[in-house]
């Protein structure tokens, strides 16, 4: 019994932080409609933060706290309103969940920057040690404050909401914002009201939950997914049942915690499922909650690219195998070897082409997919075998069709999240369970947690070289880019892009949305799969944090900068992550920075180092255009180019004597490198004017997606 | 002739690609009633939203006491005595009665003289001061409604088709309120799809059809061409 005290004395102390968090989660989406995935990465941020002042400068503790909390939180909020946020009033879900995704790398990136993750950082409790013993309970003082600041801060929600005018407005503006506005109330200060106080409430949870984890980026960072599970149990948007859901969340992970030791098959399954037990109840809740959960509107609205050409994407595939041919025969095999994940991640990259740029459906998990793609190549292909690849294909789709199911009943926003969870139930628990025995079987999936991949050999045929994998590689994903092609231009790509505009629609239509659904993910998880099993064997050894949830979602960001639906941006994607692109780049703008600037050289290297942070401020700019810059910057130019054979000539002559000087030993790899790159995307865009219609497409799309959403509303 | 406190030259604006006003001119003058008819679709809506500053407009101009307020943004436009009675149902569902004139105080009554206007006007309000809005009967929401504009007293009032849905002799009383505020000097635009509920309080009349003003005077004249105007529209 004394245990029992024991156990739900910590349970309420770990539902107090989750409830706090996923108090500010619910307020910011309530009143401004942004699902804040960031909002983890803020906790953090606050952490650190908070940190830093105390223990590095040695501050008093509540002076520490009152910057942190009380200045600067509100700050960043007030910042990220004005920022970011305000920016998103009329864009799509979309817009909305990928803007928010960049901001979480962002924020990730910048603590890396800021802090070195290989340093540790001790964060003692608050009043560590002291014990407060009620009717032969001990409750360390800790708990007493994180319940304190609970209630203060429930009853401070409560006092605000209820009792001021503000608060009421804050309240109205989740009614009818336009009419808040008509009152002459200023809906901006009201949001940014909203912000400052989410942040202040991300900060404070972060700050209290830090010494219970280790004070560690990515574990803080993601700890908002259990936060998410406490905020969909109140369906976001009411706050007593989302505290409600925090107990629930808090006491049955404290519990599971305490009595792990006595339950039947204790230390094998129950470390990481004790870590996803939050997960796990955020997939019950959306999957079995009373009432299907519907985003607010549907997520993209209008495809401005262009169906792609037969002629084109074939010229493109081709074009992938020989320069990647002509680039094996220059590239020194070490770095070759380095190479050969471009393939892999440029496939995994396509993989969402289908599911979320044609499809429309907002997929987080696609590296888990991935990742079991390569735990069937460990077991499956360790002879070489080419049936490892089928297996890769196989099992990723069925699971994809399983991640799918929730699709049936939830949209926007809340599959979004589902995906999320099963990513990072992957990531928390399948990945890392130890060896065990089941079915009368040894199972062993990750390897304890590194494999260790044989490339394919088909028919005596082994792709084990360097320089033959390469080529295997660009040639497997010109494949795939083509099959995407294809399915773009077949029936069902049609029906996909239907469902895309007006899932309503479609269902009048008497089209089948269950099976379209189904098979989509089924395809682009399969895919993902093939391109996992590429990944890995270009690496030759993969570890759990390669297939992480932050990894799915660099790529889905890369990929949502470069254009969701193009091959071609599928290609950068793979060179860009596979290939370092980020630290080449600014590596070598680092090298050319004159010495006496040193700092500035300082400052490239560390970006170059720092794919996250790079990769969120691209985000954050960029991602506001749906179909990404490859797809509108490039491409037109491209075309008006091909239009142009004096242009077209130069480039190539440019191209050609760029690579005659390199045989020739002039200039080296890099330098190589990086004036075909000028010459292909700099180049086109100096010479040619940028494409008038671009501008009016985007304001006729704003139009249509205002259209769509108003009637979606009456369905 | 009188000024105009309300002027509307060559309104276009739209959905998307689609232009649904063509080049409306309208004027309001100060201290009277316009009445603007048209049927489903005219664009009725569209032109209060953009006066309003609720939609973005596509070209021309829009005057509030003589003023340039063209993309202003609603609140601006608020605090700067335009008031708009939104179609359907301009209440707050999910706050009580209570709190929905709460939200009429940010030009500057207070909380209690909010009320006493609001339930000195409506009684039937008082009675339910504490229920939800969104749990009230059509007639009582339009009623909350319309409380906002008799408590800002504001200098333009626009209300968009307060008749929707109601039983005539509830839009009678409601209109009655709108005369009322009228006569308080406030300057009012309404804008209907029948001729009946509004024809007789205003002191002029228009006619839309398509995104276009096709007749313009007093209600009178107007009248006359109503029935051309709706059938051959
Ligand atoms: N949200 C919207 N999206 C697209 N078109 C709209 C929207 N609202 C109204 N329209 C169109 O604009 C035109 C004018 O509508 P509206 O201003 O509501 O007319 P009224 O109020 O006179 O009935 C109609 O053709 C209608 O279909
Ligand atoms: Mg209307």
């Amino acid at each position: 019994m004394q245990q029992f005290f024991s156990y739900t004395v910590s349970g309420l102390g770990t539902a107090a932080i989750y409830a706090i968090a996923a108090a500010g989660l619910v307020l910011t989406y309530t009143t401004t409609g942004v699902f804040n995935f960031a909002h983890g990465a803020t906790s953090m941020l606050g952490a650190f933060t908070y940190w830093e002042m105390r223990f590095a400068w040695h501050w008093p503790a509540p002076v520490a706290l009152i910057v942190c909390l009380g200045v600067l939180a509100p700050l960043f909020g007030i910042l990220l309103e004005r920022g970011v946020m305000r920016h998103l009033d009329n864009s799509s879900e979309t817009t909305k969940v990928v803007t928010t995704i960049s901001l979480m790398l962002g924020l990730l990136g910048l603590s890396l920057w800021l802090w070195n993750p290989s340093r540790s950082r001790p964060f003692p409790r608050f009043w560590e040690g002291d014990v407060l013993t009620l009717a032969g309970v001990r409750i360390p003082y800790h708990v007493v404050a994180t319940l304190a600041v609970t209630l203060l801060v429930a009853l401070g929600l409560w006092l605000v909401l209820k009792r001021t005018r503000f608060g009421v407005s804050m309240r109205a503006v989740v009614d009818d914002r336009s009419l808040v506005a008509l009152n002459g109330a200023r809906p901006h200060v009201i949001s940014m009201a909203s912000w400052s106080v989410g942040t202040v409430l991300a900060a404070t949870a972060g700050v209290l939950i830090a010494p219970t984890l280790k004070l560690s980026a990515l574990p803080l960072t993601l700890l908002v997914v259990n936060a998410y599970a406490a905020a969909v149990m109140g369906k976001l948007k009411n706050l007593p049942l989302t505290f409600l859901g925090a107990l629930v969340l808090g006491l049955a992970t404290e519990y599971f915690r305490g009595y792990q030791s006595s339950l039947p098959f204790s230390d094998k399954f129950v470390p990481g499922f004790l870590a996803s037990v939050p997960v796990i109840v955020l997939l019950l809740v959306l999957v079995l909650g009373r009432s299907p959960l519907r985003g607010h509107a549907i997520t993209r609205v209008r495809e401005t690219v262009q169906r792609p050409t037969w002629a084109g994407s074939a010229g493109m595939a081709v074009g992938v195998v020989l320069v990647a041919a002509l680039l094996s025969d220059v590239i020194p095999r070490t770095d070759l070897f380095t190479l050969g994940r471009v393939w892999g991640l440029g496939i995994i990259a396509l993989s969402l082409i289908p599911v979320v740029g044609y499809g429309g459906q907002l997929s987080l998990c696609q590296m888990s997919f991935a990742g079991v793609g390569m735990v069937m190549v460990q077991h499956l292909g360790s002879q070489g075998n080419p049936l490892a690849l089928v297996a890769a294909i196989v099992v990723p789709a069925l699971l994809g069709m399983i991640v799918a199911l929730p699709s049936f009943r939830l949209s926007g926003i809340y599959f979004a999240l589902s995906t999320a969870a099963f990513a990072v139930l992957m990531d928390r628990w399948i990945f890392l369970l130890p060896r065990f025995r089941f079915l009368g079987l040894d199972w062993d999936i990750f390897n304890g947690g590194s494999l260790d991949l044989r490339r394919t050999r088909f028919f005596g045929l082994s792709m084990e070289g360097n320089r033959v994998f390469f080529i295997y590689g660009a040639a497997v994903f010109a494949l795939v880019s083509v099959a995407v092609v294809g399915i773009r231009r077949s029936n069902y790509g049609q029906r996909l892009l239907a469902l895309k505009d007006s899932p309503a629609a479609c269902a009048t239509l008497g089209m089948n949305i269950k099976v379209a659904k189904l098979g989509v993910f089924a395809v682009s998880a399969g895919l993902a799969g093939l391109g996992g099993a590429l990944y890995g064997q270009g690496m030759q050894s993969a570890t759990t944090e390669s297939v992480q949830f932050v990894s799915s979602l660099t790529l889905l960001m890369v990929m949502v900068v470069a254009g969701l639906s193009s091959p071609g941006a599928a290609l950068f994607a793979g060179v860009f992550l596979g290939f370092g692109l980020n630290n080449v780049i600014f590596g070598k703008i680092a090298d050319f920075v004159p010495d006496r600037l040193g700092w500035a050289e300082h400052f490239f290297d560390k970006l170059g180092s720092n794919t996250l942070i790079v990769v969120g401020l691209a985000g954050l700019s960029l991602g506001r255009h749906p179909d990404g810059f490859v797809a509108t910057r490039l491409r037109p130019r491209w075309d008006q180019i091909l239009a142009r054979p004096h242009a077209l000539l130069g480039i190539g002559g440019t191209l050609v004597v760029a690579y005659l000087v390199r045989i020739a030993g002039l200039i080296n790899n890099w330098l190589f490198a990086i004036a075909a790159i000028i010459v292909l995307t700099v180049v086109p865009a100096a010479i040619v004017p940028r494409p008038k219609h671009s501008a009016e497409h985007g304001l006729a799309d704003d139009g249509e997606e205002v259209m769509i959403r108003a009637g979606a509303r009456g369905h | 002739m009188a000024e105009a406190v309300l002027e509307l030259k060559g309104i276009r604006a739209g959905y998307g690609s689609v232009e649904v006003l063509h080049e409306v001119d309208l004027s309001l003058r100060r201290g009277s009633v316009l009445a603007v008819l048209g049927s489903n679709g005219a664009g009725k809506s569209t032109l209060l939203r953009v006066a309003a500053g609720l939609h973005p407009l596509g070209s021309g101009s829009v005057l509030l006491d003589g003023r340039r307020v063209a993309n202003w943004s609603p609140d601006r436009l608020a605090r700067h005595g335009l008031c708009l009675i939104p179609e359907g149902r301009g209440v707050f569902p999910r706050l009580t009665v209570r709190e929905n004139l709460w939200m009429s105080t940010h030009l500057g009554v207070t909380r209690a003289t909010a009320e006493e206007i609001a339930f000195a006007r409506f009684p039937r309000l008082g009675e339910r001061r504490d229920q939800m809005a969104g749990t009230l009967s059509g007639g009582e929401q339009q009623m909350l409604a319309l409380a906002r504009a008799v408590i800002v007293r504001p200098k333009v009032l626009l209300v968009d088709e307060l008749s929707m849905g109601l039983a005539p002799q509830l839009v009678d009383s409601l209109y009655d309120s709108v005369r009322a505020i009228a006569a308080d000097g406030v300057s009012v635009l309404v804008v209907e799809q029948f001729a009946r509920a509004v024809l007789g309080m205003a002191d002029r009349a228009a006619i839309m059809v398509s995104g276009r003003v096709v007749h313009q005077g007093t209600p009178a004249e107007v009248e006359e061409h109503l029935s051309s105007a709706y059938l051959g529209g």
